[in-house]
């Protein structure tokens, strides 16, 4: 028997599971994440594999999913030295690079900006030549100033060869050292997010090395030699190399996870995850076992971006969630109790009414001590709970996308405070090992591909377009690793441009499939 | 006269999107321009339509084509000002001034970003009021103004000057030229005197935008309603409350065209809104009575944040108030109501005014 290993670090926990091959769940459990990571992990697999007691070499694959990168940007701690390059000009000069971003940033990566000749127009015309000998100049003056630099071209999605040929130039001046991070990687049509996204890539190549290299030195000193993979924000598997190139990826995968493992669990690939933890519930969507992306630009560390990101609607109701009463007038958090529930709920001994003592006073739950909670109006105690599981149904109806019931799965330390009839859900799952939903979603992850392009599109060459798409997004996921036999197309959307004649229509594809074993 | 600066500009971008009643295009980009423009060079005069004198040479500046191919080619900057320049050359006068065509979505802010880099004044006015789709869909053109001698410039240096019998083969040609230029263009447009300008145009909308942002935002700092503030300060009506129930979109002659419906919540509760678009909001009705019709002004806002949701942004789940307000007494002419009115857009109704028809209602 051969087995998978997953791993989730998060801010507090380092949580870890071990499945074999039918995906069975043979063990799971929690250990606090350390300051260097790198121990926090060893600690979580040393544990797993003795408790589990299996033989490590039997470990084939290793998925690590991590918000170190993320926990970067947002505290601009360890970023990378980098330069900004912007290929378009004439166009493109009216709105500058970084415009928008908070000025601590600006400062950290405004360094090194230019904007060079060259460009597409949305049909992949060039708007002008590229300007080789710009990017020579710019490789030289850069040499020994930056660690990485973010090439974005206007219109790359459609067309990349400019961005392409000044990796190329740039590479040739400044050696392998440098990293090059090229936006037709990182994201979709929308220059400045896709630039942003492309910018905050090139600043976090740094710390995605240290954690890549830790997590395999701390599968080598447990005697694991296993494939290793990253997993990214869409809920599907990279490999090493292109997460160091393309670790923006990464950032959002903590929901993703939790909402595939929670997909797992309950055995739903259409459904709506709620993660209730103990300052907000997190409400996703699960659209054919992946989550659906969010649809406007996402902000990350106060930056406007446009890259794949899970759509979560988060709201202010968790296990610590706080509850003030004056008179007839009932008001719900947002505010919680967080990490210090043990002390101040009444339950446990404190003053502060909050949700989990509601839930125990009405027999609910059984925590802490329900003695304290005895003397407490019913009926008051009803209409609150009410309110609550009503913000929850209304939080579910917001994401769905049809008026139809679907499953909903609750999963995270607090979803027991909720019933199991919810409106809007046909049913209703808490699944054992909820609790590491992260971690199991983490080492079921999957290999996907993607394309986008702008095709023209006519009644009649219509269904022979979509399937020549289709095809691109299936020969990708294959190239990433996937078993030929098993990619299915996961999404598929197109978006016809308004006031462009000639049907021009955004086609966006993505396919996703199991991983060869070979 | 006074000055428009950063503030302002955050501000007037909130407002143009509420005015852009759907459409309009997302300011973001307009809005980037304006700033970066206004640090370059400082603050943008506003004129107001009193001091502009009647044989001052006022010219509208606006982007014409696809929105989704601005946010991607971002302008140099310079095609307005090339487009302003050849203009100039053929009718042979200064340019005094320049203002919006459209007081709604991205067209709003750009001729402020052309203001500020070449320290041109704009005039407080706009031909629409509103967002609309095409070119003679402006008060200006109601009052017979010409669309042209117009030029159409694009970002690698090209213009071309344009000469049509008519706003419609303006609007036409233009449009095709557009396409090869790549997409996304700027214009100089409906060339007028001071006096045409005010004859014809809708007189403060910058103004207008101005006070919309900053209603939002105050409303929601004092911890007042917000949709409420918004509907004093522009006379309008909650036409109805509720959430996006469905949605349908599809292309045709260059246009999303499209459907939503919204089951109505709270006072509306047992209703359907049904929300027709052509890019812009055109038509509001129930099952069995219409709300609210073009040429009067249809939004969709966000029933918590206030802010204006576009049609592209509608989605399921939202939770929503579609708001009327009453179009410029421009719009409510015979002429008006031929030109953008629900007949034009292909709707079998007859205009009447929001006022009349929520009177009707009475709710």
């Amino acid at each position: 028997m051969n087995y998978r290993l997953g791993i989730d670090v998060g801010g507090t926990n380092t949580d870890g599971v071990l499945l074999d091959e039918q995906m069975n769940v043979i063990h799971s459990l929690k250990t606090p994440t350390t300051e260097d990571v790198e121990t926090g992990i060893y600690n979580t697999i040393n544990q797993l594999v003795k408790e589990a007691n299996i033989d490590g070499e039997k470990i084939k694959f290793a998925m690590l999913g991590t918000t170190q990168c993320t926990n970067a940007i947002v505290e601009r701690k360890k970023l990378n030295r980098v330069a900004i390059i912007r290929i378009g000009a004439p166009a493109g000069t009216a709105i500058k690079p970084l415009a928008g971003v908070p000025d601590d940033l600006k400062n950290i990566l405004g360094n090194y900006m230019y904007i060079v000749e060259g460009g597409h127009e949305f049909n992949g015309d060039e708007i002008s030549i590229l300007n080789e000998d710009h990017i020579r100049t710019i490789a030289k003056e850069l040499e020994g100033n930056v660690d990485s630099i973010a090439v974005t071209s206007i219109f790359s999605p459609v067309n990349k060869t400019h961005e392409l040929r000044a990796a190329e130039i740039l590479r040739d001046v400044l050696g392998e050292d440098v990293s090059i991070s090229l936006s037709s990687e990182v994201g979709s049509i929308g220059l400045i997010e896709r630039e942003n996204a492309t910018i905050l890539n090139a600043s976090i190549i740094n710390v995605a090395r240290m954690t890549a290299e830790g997590f395999e030195k701390a599968l080598g000193n447990n005697g694991i030699d296993a494939k290793v993979f990253f997993c990214q924000n869409d809920g599907t598997l990279m490999s090493k190399e292109y997460t160091l190139k393309y670790p923006i990826l990464t950032v959002a995968c903590g929901p993703t996870n939790s909402l595939r493992g929670a997909s797992f669990l309950s055995d739903n690939k259409d459904a709506i995850i709620v993660d209730v933890g103990g300052t907000t519930s997190d409400v996703g969507v699960l659209v054919k076992g992946f989550p659906r992306q969010s649809s406007i630009a996402v902000e990350l560390g106060g930056v406007r971006t446009n890259f794949r990101m899970p759509d979560i609607n988060s709201i202010g109701l968790g296990g610590g969630t706080i509850i003030r009463v004056d008179g007839d007038s009932i008001t719900i958090g947002p505010d919680s109790v967080g990490h210090r529930l043990l002390e101040e709920a009444i339950v446990f001994g404190g003053s502060t009414l909050t949700t989990t003592d509601v839930a125990v006073a009405l027999g609910k739950m059984n925590l802490g001590n329900p003695d304290r909670v005895a003397h407490l109006d019913k009926e008051l105690l009803e209409a609150i709970y009410n309110q609550m599981v009503e913000m929850v149904e209304e939080a579910i109806d917001k994401v769905k996308t049809s008026g139809d019931d679907i499953p909903v799965v609750l999963v995270g330390g607090g979803s027991v405070l909720f019933p199991d009839k919810l409106k809007g859900a046909s049913k209703v799952y808490q699944p054992e090992n909820g609790g590491v939903a992260n971690a199991i979603g983490s080492a079921i992850s999957q290999i996907s591909g993607e394309i986008e392009k702008i095709f023209s599109i006519s009644k009649e060459n219509r269904e022979e377009i979509l399937n020549k798409a289709k095809q691109l997004a299936i020969t990708e996921t294959i190239k990433a690793g996937a078993d030929s036999e098993k990619v299915e197309i996961v999404d598929m959307e197109n978006v016809p441009l308004a006031y462009l004649p000639g049907n021009a229509t955004r086609v966006k594809v993505k396919a996703a499939g199991d991983l060869a074993i070979d | 006269m006074r000055l428009i600066g950063k503030e302002e500009i955050e501000n007037i971008a909130i407002g143009a999107a509420l005015l852009g009643t759907g459409g309009g295009g997302d300011p973001f980009v307009g809005k980037m321009m304006a700033l970066q423009a206004i640090e370059e060079h400082g603050p943008v005069q506003l004129l107001d339509v009193d001091e502009i004198a009647d044989d001052d040479v006022i010219v509208p500046s606006a982007m014409m084509g696809a929105p989704t191919v601005m946010i991607e080619k971002i302008p140099s900057g310079e095609e307005a000002l090339v487009a302003f320049k050849a203009l100039e050359k053929v009718l042979n006068k200064k340019i005094k001034a320049t203002m919006p065509i459209e007081a709604g979505g991205v067209n709003s802010l750009l001729p402020l970003a052309l203001a500020a880099s070449i320290g041109l004044p704009v005039v407080d006015a706009d031909g629409m009021g509103r967002a609309f789709p095409e070119l003679q869909m402006v008060t200006f053109y109601l009052n017979g103004v010409s669309t042209t001698p117009m030029v159409l410039a694009d970002e690698k240096g090209n213009n071309m000057v344009l000469n049509a019998i008519d706003g419609k083969w303006a609007e036409k040609i233009a449009r095709s030229a557009t396409m090869v230029m790549g997409g996304s263009i700027m214009n100089a447009i409906y060339p007028m005197n001071g006096k045409q300008v005010k004859e014809s145009a809708i007189y403060r909308s910058l103004t207008l935008e101005e006070n919309i942002g900053r209603t939002i935002k105050e409303a929601k700092y004092n911890k007042q309603n917000p949709i409420e503030e918004v509907l004093k300060l522009l006379g309008g009506f909650t036409l109805f409350t509720g959430k996006v129930t469905d949605i349908e979109r599809n292309t045709d002659g260059g246009f999303v065209r499209g459907t939503a419906k919204i089951e109505g919540l709270g006072n509306d509760k047992g209703e359907n809104c049904y929300l027709e678009f052509q890019n812009e909001n055109l038509i509001a009705k129930t099952d069995d009575q219409v709300l609210c019709i073009t040429p009067d002004l249809i939004c969709v806002l966000d029933t918590e944040t206030a802010l204006p949701v576009t049609t592209e942004g509608l989605r399921y789940g939202a939770r929503v108030t579609v708001i009327g307000i009453p179009a410029d007494e421009k719009w409510r002419t015979e002429k008006g109501i031929e030109v953008a009115g629900p007949r034009y857009f292909g709707y079998d109704h007859d205009f009447t005014p929001v006022e009349n028809l929520m009177k009707a209602r009475g709710k």
